[in-house]
């Protein structure tokens, strides 16, 4: 089976830009967790280092979304180890406050504060967290926001915004924190297909600038683009690891297969 | 071009069609009356039914309006003036008693020498609150903080009011008026101040009262603020220095600074209290108390701890569960059993604490409907760019859900002010029953039974409509999700 892209224009990234270092920025040991009595996630292993691109992709309700909510502590592990930017996630609220100002989060749903305007959704968290003066986040959030292309922008409340204007804003939002690490629950899976390629366009941006991403997504051009790897979940547990050249091409277990054929609609 | 075939034949649009105005019959009068009085046969019918009842109504008290006499002193003469006027058998209004006795409608048997202190404090109300509800628009700001400072001064220099407090009164207003345009941040301090103000304006004494009650509110917050990084512990601190200095200290500085610098109004006795000022005054204690305490039950309902949470059910639960009048009932006769043999606590301010706690009850439901609506990703958001609890709760949480519930919060408002009339039942003159009858009670105004209620009706109307059409004001104010 070969990969083709059908869903998205070709994506190209320049991947020489982005490098990978050894410093390790989530570390993630034998991981449980449970929603009741539900065994949502199975003795997780990962490990992602600093710069990297990680792709996670899998059925609907098998786990993808809890995994990366466990690591910004949206979601409570009970048990194994989490450890970011070498800070471990445990009940102590410094470590988790410490954690959320350095990982960035992208959802599905955009999440966007209805009742601020787009600057003020971008510079809340600079000034009520980070204690920046108003006149710096300002500053700070206006770059971001020409980042993603919409400075003109600024002052309309969300609801006035289109829907691929609305996620890029709530990147600039996450990425007005700084931070070290952005994670993305299915970016572009609530957009028309017209926008879905500008959110794309500003993610393989954010990529080449260094950034340690870890996206689930079923946008396999973009996976092809800038994934270091591509991690594939099924049951709460991960499946498949593997560079997107192999996982796409050669693809090992008959689950992942299964999953390919399904997504790439054959 | 032409548009045939558009279905059959291939077609590319050549020119863009400009825009029309609708046609005739969907706009005017004539369309407005065919569209909604006269839509179908059912509809006929209800519009000339509803036409015949108006008809009706209209025939019915018409003449007792036009027959009403406003210049008699008593019922007997006013009787008299409409049977010469209009003949025998005929009914009218004597609404003679509302001029001769507007003053016990509004004051109860509050002195008439004194009458100033209220209704300064009544229009003083409206700086007070310009800070904090008219901050949308400078126009109506502007509108209601100039009535309100001319009818504070203008009422009060009518009323008599001694010379020197018409010159505080002048000076403090045209302050109060700059830092609002100017300072708002110090304006809305002055706001928080305002309460102690107004206590002192209507039960008068003196004024180091209520000056060395709010400097240990202050103390309390300072010392909660020094100690700020220790959480919770700073809380406790604060609180425990206030209540500290309340216990021990301010009743003996109160005396001390009375005796440094005296200034002091004469003392009025809440039992005096009566008509639309006690109903004001306890209706307005209750309903700016009852929104902070509802927020925090409210919020402590949906708390992750258990021992907060259960407290709040219980509370909510049971305040729901009683009606009003039995806790009025505790309030004037249980309370006196539990406190200790001659501590003076004073009638209204007990009515107020619990006419508060039964409306905090209400607010906190309708605020956790509003919380209920707001999406979870809001909470994830806030959450994951690193807001705590309070900060989240403050700056994304609250404004949404509050917004949500302003017809909630306003209906319950509404709701609090008339049920104050039930403080009849603890022998309280409400406007309502208590005074009406206590006038009726009277040799002139035997017999007088529908002018009270038509007044004091219509005063209940006119401030709970101002609410309501406040609150529609500031939903349309807050409309931003453009959806
Ligand atoms: N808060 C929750 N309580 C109980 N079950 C949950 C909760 N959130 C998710 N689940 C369940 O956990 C499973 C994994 O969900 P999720 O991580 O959202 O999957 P994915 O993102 O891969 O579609 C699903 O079966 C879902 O129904
Ligand atoms: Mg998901």
């Amino acid at each position: 089976m070969t990969y083709s892209d059908n869903s998205t224009a070709r994506m190209t990234a320049d991947r020489s830009a982005m490098s990978v270092g050894d410093e390790v920025a989530i570390d993630i040991v034998k991981m449980n967790k449970w929603f009741g009595t539900f065994h949502v996630l199975r003795d997780i292993d990962l490990t992602v280092r600093r710069g990297e691109r990680i792709v996670i992709a899998g059925p609907s309700g098998s786990g993808k979304s809890t995994l990366i909510r466990c690591i910004n502590r949206l979601e409570e592990h009970q048990s194994g180890r989490i450890v970011v930017d070498g800070v471990e996630l445990t009940h102590d609220l410094k470590n988790i406050d410490k954690v959320r100002s350095e990982v960035g989060m992208v959802f599905q749903h955009f999440n966007l504060f209805p009742h601020l305007t787009v600057l003020e959704n971008c510079t809340l968290a600079p000034i009520w967290v980070r204690k920046l003066p108003r006149r710096q986040a300002d500053e700070i959030a206006m770059r971001y926001l020409e980042k993603v292309r919409i400075p003109e922008q600024a002052h309309k409340y969300p609801g006035q915004l289109s829907g691929g204007q609305q996620q890029r804003v709530a990147i600039a939002r996450s990425l007005c924190m700084e931070p070290r690490i952005m994670l993305f629950d299915e970016p572009t899976s609530a957009l028309d297909p017209e926008m879905i390629k500008e959110v794309l366009d500003t993610m393989i941006e954010l990529a080449q600038d260094g950034m340690t991403m870890i996206c689930v997504t079923h946008e396999m051009g973009f996976a092809q683009a800038v994934a270091n790897r591509v991690i594939f979940m099924d049951q709460g547990q991960i499946v498949e690891q593997n560079s997107p050249r192999e996982f796409f091409n050669n693809p090992q277990s008959e689950r992942t297969k299964l999953f390919l054929s399904q997504i790439l609609g054959h | 071009m032409s548009e045939v075939h558009a279905e059959t034949v291939p077609f590319v649009r050549g020119t863009m069609l400009p825009e029309a105005p609708p046609p005739a019959a969907e706009r005017g009068a004539i369309h407005w009356l065919r569209a909604n009085l006269f839509s179908g046969w059912v509809n006929t019918i209800l519009t000339f039914v509803g036409l015949f009842v108006l008809w009706w109504l209209f025939q019915h008290f018409y003449p007792w309006f036009r027959h009403s006499v406003w210049n008699a002193s008593s019922m007997a003469e006013c009787r008299t003036l409409i049977t010469e006027r209009w003949g025998e058998g005929a009914g009218g209004g004597c609404f003679g008693l509302v001029r001769e006795r507007w003053n016990q409608f509004l004051f109860g048997f509050y002195p008439p020498a004194e009458y100033w202190r209220p209704i300064s404090a009544f229009w003083l109300l409206f700086l007070a609150l310009a800070p904090v509800l008219f901050t949308e628009s400078r126009k109506l700001r502007w509108i209601v903080v100039g009535v309100a400072s001319v009818m504070a001064f203008a009422l009060s220099m009518l009323m008599g009011a001694p010379d020197p407090v018409l010159i505080c009164l002048a000076v403090g207003i045209v302050l109060w008026v700059v830092l609002i345009e100017y300072i708002p941040r110090a304006a809305l301090i002055v706001s928080v101040i305002f309460p102690f103000l107004a206590v002192w304006l209507l039960w008068g004494g003196s004024i180091w009262g209520p000056a060395t009650i709010l400097a240990g509110a202050v103390l309390g917050l300072a010392v909660w603020g020094a100690l700020s990084r220790f959480g919770a512990l700073a809380v406790l601190a604060g609180l425990a220095v206030a209540v500290l200095w309340w216990w021990f200290l301010s009743s003996q500085a109160a005396i001390d600074l009375q005796r440094l610098l005296p200034l002091e109004l004469p003392k009025m006795e809440s039992r005096g209290f009566g008509g639309f000022l006690l109903a004001i005054t306890i209706g307005v204690s209750a309903i700016v108390m009852s929104l902070p305490l509802g927020i925090i039950l409210a919020l402590a309902r949906q708390s992750d701890l258990p021992i907060v949470k259960g407290f709040a059910v219980i509370f909510i639960e049971f305040i729901r569960g009683v009606p009003l009048i039995t806790l009025l009932f505790v309030a004037s006769l249980l309370l006196n059993y539990f406190l200790p043999p001659g501590t003076n606590f004073d009638i209204i301010l007990r009515v107020i604490i619990m006419v508060t706690l039964f409306a905090s009850a209400y607010m906190a439901e309708v605020i956790r409907g509003g919380l209920a609506s707001l999406p979870r990703g809001q909470y994830e958001a806030a959450g994951a760019l690193g807001l705590n609890y309070w900060k989240m709760q403050r700056l994304i949480i609250l404004p949404q859900a509050l917004k949500v519930s302003i017809p909630g919060i306003v209906g319950t408002f509404i709701g609090v002010f008339k049920d104050t009339t039930l403080v009849t039942f603890v022998g309280l003159f409400d406007p309502l029953k208590q005074l009406a009858d206590t006038i009726r009670a009277t040799f002139e105004w035997k017999g007088a039974y529908w002018e009270p209620y038509i007044f004091s009706g219509l005063i209940f109307f006119i401030l709970c409509f101002s609410m309501s059409r406040y609150s529609m004001y500031l939903e349309q104010r807050l409309k931003r999700d453009h959806r």
